[in-house]
């Protein structure tokens, strides 16, 4: 009867394998969790679930199949649920006050209290099987322990025991929500290139021990280099007032870039890429460094990151003189174009979320400028970015 | 024999179901959470709890896999034949067992940890899969085959500093210890100090709760943070009074043992700030 529910796991991108469904249920046959659908709903999620980040997913599809397995039968109410579940209910729909107050009835009229209710409800909600008192005296509403609301079930009754998968706890859990400089530098460590140069002053094991043996037993002591992290980066970090709401994620990515980063070259610009940059941070005008002399500057093997929202006016990117600043005798686009020939290694990092990209007009054209090698700044678009620039070469662009 | 926490360590609900279920199917369990959350006490306490013999691995950096296998100690074999040892003319002399090793080789079933797997290189919980999975290993050195005399519960511990491999995860049960509630929290603060006065615990809890709920620490205080300081609060033998007796301070008495950065001190008094002027 579970096969089902393992399919809309799946279907819910959760990712789970036959063998742990499996396990799943072997666990179940040799009695490993208590015989509710509270120990179900816990071993199913150790068995199956193995990221914190789909306890959220989890959740709603166990919400959602519990209560469409339910949905049908109609006496379900009376014959399947256990007295136990009905009590942990109702202990749990009350807060302490109420229940104080219904100590004077007995369990059986209490229950009979909710029978009745829940028959009212589906008398006037056909079909729906989800109820959400509303406080007041009702002993069934939401004034226990759920501010969202205690799903009494309908139907199910039974299911609605705890409800933990209801209120989504783990919603904020999600990988791409949370970001730190931590996770970031781990992100950029993927960027490595490790070169042995310089001065020999590391032991070389496996080349003292070659040497050795070529040397009849002799030692013959080797030295080599230290490994060092030999990559470059340019990096270019959008500071216009679009970018304000995101300039604490900005941030960190920057500050984990440079404690990161030994050969981290970086400049700002403002909305949009133009014949100057500059070096100060909050738009120090005085400081700005032509980018020609970026161009000249720095070698094409440097990798390049663009950070910004590229959210614009769409004539800041095509058109002379559309920048909202200065005069730019040349549009944007070929300032990045320019770049873009330069340095085949790059990526834009895009503090926006992904789903809106496609909403906004200058963001789309930015997108096909990179030719798609635009990326979120969540933990997997950082991911997916650095092994493009470590790969090297311009990516295909994703439709 | 089922584990339901301990004196000294609350399990919730879910935490004994995963426990149960990986004792019960003989598989390991992985364990994240938030940094205080007692992940690693819970390999002792389910030894103390079930009465097995406990084995600890922590892993560094620089842990590989074989490390908790076995170790062949060539250099001391080398030393002892200049030096004409009779001894070394068994290799078995040489190898050191890891703790995975001991684990399988206890006479009864024992707990193994396997504490903060995240630490080692990216490839180090792939190199363990057939061990875990079997429960078994080769030597090569003196090409024996060691199996497990009773399958040893594994639990592994991560701080999500890295992505395990998906073979690996496959394996295990998982749980993720979510922050503890008030009330478990206050159960939790029970045990470790059956004595404290309750007006005093709840007022420290308050504190405690609403510092946590601040937007944008740097360090959010933990469990072990949290007892840390009512350790220190009852041995300066404050008063509830004493916490919050001035309230122009956003931040209570002794609070070094909550707050760990310096600049989410600073956050706090600009915050103490601000409110002093609205008065």
């Amino acid at each position: 009867m579970f096969v089902d529910f393992f399919f809309q796991l799946r279907q819910a991108s959760v990712p789970v394998t036959i063998r742990e469904y499996l396990m799943m249920l072997e666990a179940l046959s040799r009695g490993a969790s208590d015989n509710d659908v509270d120990g179900f709903y816990h071993l199913a999620r150790s068995a199956m679930v193995k990221d914190e980040k789909y306890y959220d997913a989890y959740d709603k599809v166990f919400d959602n199949f519990f209560s469409g397995a339910m949905h049908d039968t109609d006496d379900l109410f009376a014959k399947v649920v256990p007295e136990d579940w009905l009590r942990a209910l109702a202990e749990r729909t009350f807060d302490p006050e109420e229940l104080a107050k219904l100590q004077k009835m007995s369990f059986e009229e209490l229950m009979e209290e909710l029978a009745r209710r829940l028959q009212e409800q589906r008398g006037r909600h056909q079909g729906g099987n989800r109820w959400i008192g509303t406080g007041g005296t009702s002993p069934f509403g939401n004034s226990g322990m759920n501010p969202a609301g205690v799903r009494i079930g309908g139907e199910g009754g039974g299911k609605s025991a705890t409800k933990v998968w209801e209120k989504r706890e783990f919603r904020g859990l999600a990988d791409d929500v949370e970001i730190g400089t931590r996770n970031i530098k781990l992100a950029l460590r993927r960027l490595r290139k490790f070169v042995r140069d310089g001065a020999e002053d590391e032991f070389d094991l496996d080349g003292t021990i070659r040497a050795t043996a070529e040397n009849a037993g002799y030692l013959d002591i080797k030295m080599v280099p230290e490994r060092k992290n030999r990559v470059k980066v340019l990096l270019f970090l959008d500071i216009g007032g679009s970018m304000d709401s995101h300039i604490r994620v900005s941030e960190e990515l920057f500050s984990a870039a440079r404690s990161e980063l030994k050969h981290l070259e970086y400049f700002y610009f403002h909305n949009f890429l133009y014949e100057r940059v500059w070096r100060q941070d909050r738009r120090g005008y005085n400081e700005w460094t032509p980018t020609w002399d970026v161009l000249n500057t720095y070698a094409p093997d440097y990798k390049t990151i663009f950070v910004g929202d590229a959210t614009m006016s769409p004539y800041e990117i095509t058109e002379i003189g559309g920048s909202i600043e200065h005069w730019n005798e040349e549009p944007g686009e070929v300032w990045l174009r320019r770049m873009l020939a330069f340095y085949p290694d790059a990526v834009w990092i895009n503090p926006v979320p992904q789903d809106r990209w496609m909403s906004t007009p200058s963001l789309r054209m930015t997108y096909q400028l990179m030719s798609g090698r635009m990326y979120p700044l969540t933990l997997e678009g950082l991911d997916e970015a650095m092994a493009v620039l470590r790969k090297g070469g311009p990516a295909l662009a994703k439709h | 024999m089922k584990f339901t926490g301990t004196d000294t360590y609350i399990a919730t609900e879910d935490l004994m179901t995963a426990v149960n279920a990986a004792i019960t199917l003989e598989r390991p369990l992985l364990v994240k959470g938030e940094p205080g959350t007692g992940k690693t006490l819970l390999a002792q306490e389910v030894a103390d709890a079930l009465g097995r013999p406990f084995f600890e691995w922590h892993i560094k950096s620089t842990t590989k896999a074989q490390h908790g296998l076995y170790e062949y100690d060539a250099v001391s074999r080398l030393r002892d034949s200049q030096l004409g040892e009779e001894r070394v003319q068994d290799i078995r002399n040489y190898i050191k067992r890891g703790m995975l090793w001991e684990a399988f080789a206890s006479k009864d079933q024992a707990v193994l940890l396997i504490d903060e797997i995240d630490k080692a290189d990216i490839e180090f919980p792939n190199d363990l899969l057939r061990e875990l999975d079997r429960m078994e290993f080769y030597v090569y050195e003196t090409q024996e085959t060691i199996v497990a005399r009773h399958r040893p519960a594994v639990i592994i511990t991560s701080n999500n500093e890295k992505e395990l491999p998906d073979a690996f995860l496959r394996r295990c049960f998982f749980h993720y210890i979510r922050f503890p509630e008030p009330d478990t929290m206050e159960r939790i603060v029970e045990v470790h100090f059956p004595d404290i006065k309750k007006a005093l615990l709840k007022e420290a809890m308050e504190c405690f709760f609403s510092i946590r709920s601040v937007n944008g620490l740097k360090k959010k205080p933990s469990t072990s943070e949290l007892l840390d300081w009512i350790k220190l609060l009852l041995a300066e033998d404050l008063a509830p009074e004493d916490l919050r007796e001035d309230s122009t301070k956003a931040l209570p008495k002794l609070y070094g043992a909550l707050l760990k950065n310096e600049q989410d001190v600073q956050m706090f008094e600009r915050l103490a700030f601000l409110s002093r002027r609205q008065n």
